[in-house]
């Protein structure tokens, strides 16, 4: 088995799963519980926050978890609405952002507020000026994703954090689940008030993540209940996953620049080869710093995507349609065509995302099976449309 | 901005005239300490300046950690390079610009140790000088009232620019003034007092009292956590936890539910008297406030301090709550004090605490209590004692990160 769709989700390291494993055995205390059992799970929570915030190089007090990415992201931009709605209505996102931020502003253009969609370029990027020029006296809120999860592409998030120091009454929102323990990222220094991570993407657990909240930020909850997590989100704390995270972040943060390195390499082998087939088109920047360096998308017009999705895994391969989250979707990709793709190219879409473990032979594998799909589903198509 | 070397300025010991040695050296092992974390520095003496030489170390993290030194008063961040004239000045220029706020006007100061240097004194206060004034715009010399100095020291070994002086918190370095006992109850004041004392050169070991069940495992981690605070400022501090539970029951029995906090606090001055002896601390420190509170009258003061003949140092004494609170948020102890776990002073806690207490009433009372003596005793025996470090000690759960 060949997973190359570790942009959907990756697997767990060993000592990860150990670690959640013995919490749940051991140390099964509520942390809110008064006696020694409790105060355990209470101080494990603590350390968790305390290592993440080390590794994300923010004060422990900014750490609120989560189930994860989805949440995160509408408990940033939900709670933002909500806390600020008297200071104004304007919202600004983009048209590539994930459905569990894109849904968020539809669903709040429905209550009343107004949303400005920006569009990225064909390189896939919006660009700081398109983000300046549409505050409006009435923004309160700012929310672009760091990496695309569909192309990989890097929005200018340190430049736009940078332009909305400038205006210190609209908040920024960064949607990091794909960037965080790839690229560099510095959350406070670039101006970002609230970032939402999840774990199950940097070989963590499912069902957790987290979201960084600037200190004095207010957000309305999205759960009412007993308080916890500073009273932003309550629930009792899943302290095995989030010791979980913490462990895979810390390791992640701690490798990523040796990983950004071997990905890159693996990426530029990749693509060079990729570039070398006939009837594949590269969506989106492929250079290095514009693009994170597990993430690489292609379109084969004429060949649907799930067609060679499902023809790869008969070689025992797996790439995404687009990304995973829509994959149960038959409308082409909105991110791809916000881009500027015809359906033919956008419905044709494959994305293949990588891991440290891998190898440049394991990229070898995967284009020979590629050849090989192409080949073979060739004939099947009208016209040759290939090649 | 890159700065090379961090100087120091020791103050108020300097008035010290034969002990500044000592205290120079003490606090001098204080630097070495808070910096113990970056081991690629080092401490360079010359004859009249101690230099931290950051072999790239980043000025900032090293900043922070010297504002925890007491007996340091300031330092500036330096720029260090070669005596070639262009590099003074690119250096000059460059401290002016990365000063913050800006200043308006300044004076060059030439220190020319090097007297070999080809351009004298005058002359490179002028060569620099100009150069500053003509790059940076508004920028005008005022050699009377300057608000910033540009010091440039010409040595052998290189020159050395600086202007900015950032404020270190003064003092005298923690342990050059003998030791004393800290009641510290993990309220908003105790940690504050054991602070200033800090600050005066004491050394301080911390008592706290609680009444397991009738208070929480977390009040006891809160005092750990206030502990460790305080240990940033000064090293390792000793905590004796003192298990008052058993006296306070029996105190309660004596049913002056009134006078319940003024034999509260004179057991736990004799319990902390016993401490102080035994572990060579010449007095105690509490966090009293004037008038504060039913037990900080000048009544209650007076009544309670009567139980020993030990000096007890009360550094809030004349302090308002709002000053402490202040004072507390800047040490970062506020945070920790705000936590609402119980401790034993506010466990039977009578609606009414006298503000007027009878000296005479309450030793009559105690003398009622036969057992009290041997249950001060116990306590003292069965007293938990830790050092608690700055730095948080590994768990046993840390392998699980």
């Amino acid at each position: 088995m060949l997973y190359l769709d570790n942009s959907a989700t990756t697997r767990p390291l060993d000592e990860v799963v150990d670690a959640i494993v013995e919490v749940m055995k051991v140390h099964y205390g509520n942390p809110s519980s008064l006696y020694r059992l409790g105060m355990e799970a209470e101080q494990l929570l603590n350390q968790s926050r305390t290592v993440i915030a080390q590794s994300l190089g923010v004060r422990p007090e900014w750490v609120v978890f989560t189930s994860g990415g989805t949440e995160s992201n509408n408990l940033a931009i939900k709670g933002t609405a909500y806390s600020y709605r008297s200071r104004g209505k304007h919202l600004i996102t983009t048209e590539i952002e994930h459905a569990s931020v894109y849904e968020c502003f539809r669903q709040l253009e429905e209550e009343g507020f107004r949303v400005t969609y920006l569009k990225p370029d064909s390189s896939g990027a919006v660009s700081v000026k398109a983000v300046e020029k549409a505050l409006t006296p009435d923004t309160i809120l700012v929310s672009i994703m760091h990496v695309n999860n569909e192309t990989g592409v890097i929005q200018p998030i340190r430049e736009i954090g940078e332009m909305l120091k400038n205006h210190p009454r609209i908040l920024f929102h960064v949607d990091a689940v794909q960037s965080v323990g790839k690229i560099p990222l510095v959350p406070e220094g670039w101006g970002i008030d609230l970032l939402s991570v999840s774990a199950h993407k940097l070989h963590g657990p499912k069902g957790v993540g987290l979201l960084l909240k600037r200190e004095g930020l207010k957000l309305r909850p999205l759960l009412a209940g007993g308080g916890q997590e500073f009273g932003i989100r309550s629930g009792t704390e899943n302290v095995p996953l989030i010791v979980g995270m913490a462990k895979a972040l810390r390791i992640a943060m701690e490798r990523r620049a040796e990983h950004m390195d071997k990905l890159y390499a693996l990426r530029d082998a990749l693509i060079a080869r990729l570039r070398d087939i006939p009837g594949i088109r590269l969506n989106g920047v492929q250079e290095r710093g514009k693009v994170a360096p597990h993430i690489i998308n292609f379109s084969i017009p004429g060949l649907k995507s799930e067609v060679v999705v499902h023809a790869l895994e008969q070689h025992g391969i797996y790439v995404s349609a687009g990304s995973a989250c829509s994959s149960g979707d038959e409308k082409p990709s909105r991110v791809l065509l916000a881009m500027g793709l015809s359906e033919a190219e956008a419905s044709s879409a494959i994305r293949v995302s990588l891991s440290p473990q891998l190898t440049e032979a394991d990229m070898d594998r995967f284009i020979q099976a590629l050849e090989t799909v192409i080949k073979t589903l060739k004939p099947a198509t009208k016209k040759g449309e290939i090649g | 901005m890159k700065v090379d070397d961090v100087l120091l300025r020791f103050g108020e010991l300097t008035l010290k005239g034969k002990n500044r040695r000592m205290f120079e050296d003490k606090a001098l092992e204080q630097v070495k300490r808070v910096l113990k974390s970056f081991p690629q520095v080092e401490i360079e003496k010359t004859y009249d300046r101690i230099y931290v030489r950051l072999n790239g170390a980043p000025f900032q993290a090293v900043a922070d950690q010297l504002k925890k030194v007491f007996g340091l008063a300031s330092f500036s961040p330096v720029i260090r390079c070669t005596l070639s004239l262009d590099e003074i000045r690119r250096a000059a220029l460059e401290t002016i610009q990365n000063m913050e706020p800006r200043p308006r006007t300044f004076k060059v100061k030439v220190k020319r140790a090097y007297k070999a240097y080809e351009h004298t004194s005058l002359e490179l206060n002028h060569l620099i000088g100009g150069y500053v004034l003509k790059n940076v715009p508004g920028l005008k010399v005022d050699v009377h009232h300057p608000e910033a100095e540009l010091m440039v020291e010409i040595r052998k070994e290189g020159a050395f620019v600086y202007s900015e002086v950032i404020e270190a918190p003064g003092g005298f370095p923690v342990g050059s003034s003998g030791k004393a006992m800290l009641m510290l109850s993990g309220g908003i004041d105790s940690p504050v007092a054991g602070w200033l004392a800090m600050k005066r050169g004491v050394e301080i070991e911390a008592v706290h009292f609680h009444s397991f069940p009738y208070t929480s495992e977390r009040a006891q981690q809160k005092v750990i956590d206030l502990t460790r605070k305080l240990a940033e400022y000064g090293g390792t501090i000793r905590l004796h936890m003192v298990p008052f539970t058993d006296i306070q029951i029996r105190l309660n029995q004596s049913k002056r539910n009134h006078l319940l906090i003024t034999l509260m606090r004179r057991a736990m001055v004799r319990i902390s008297e016993k401490l102080a002896e035994q572990n060579g601390a010449l007095a105690i420190i509490t966090g009293d406030s004037l008038g504060q509170v039913a037990s900080q009258t000048l009544a209650s003061i007076n009544v309670i301090g009567r139980v020993t003949h030990m000096p007890i140092l009360r550094p809030l004494i004349a302090m308002d709550k709002q000053e402490i609170i202040e004072l507390a948020e800047r040490i970062e102890t506020y945070p920790i004090s705000i936590l609402p776990y119980e401790d034993c002073c506010t466990l039977f806690v009578p609606k009414t605490p006298s503000t007027n207490p009878n000296l005479g009433i309450v030793e009559r009372i105690e003398r009622g209590i036969p057992e009290l003596e041997s249950l001060i005793e116990q306590a003292v025996l069965n007293t938990e004692t830790m050092d608690i470090t700055p730095e948080e000690v590994a768990a046993e759960t840390s392998h699980l990160f």
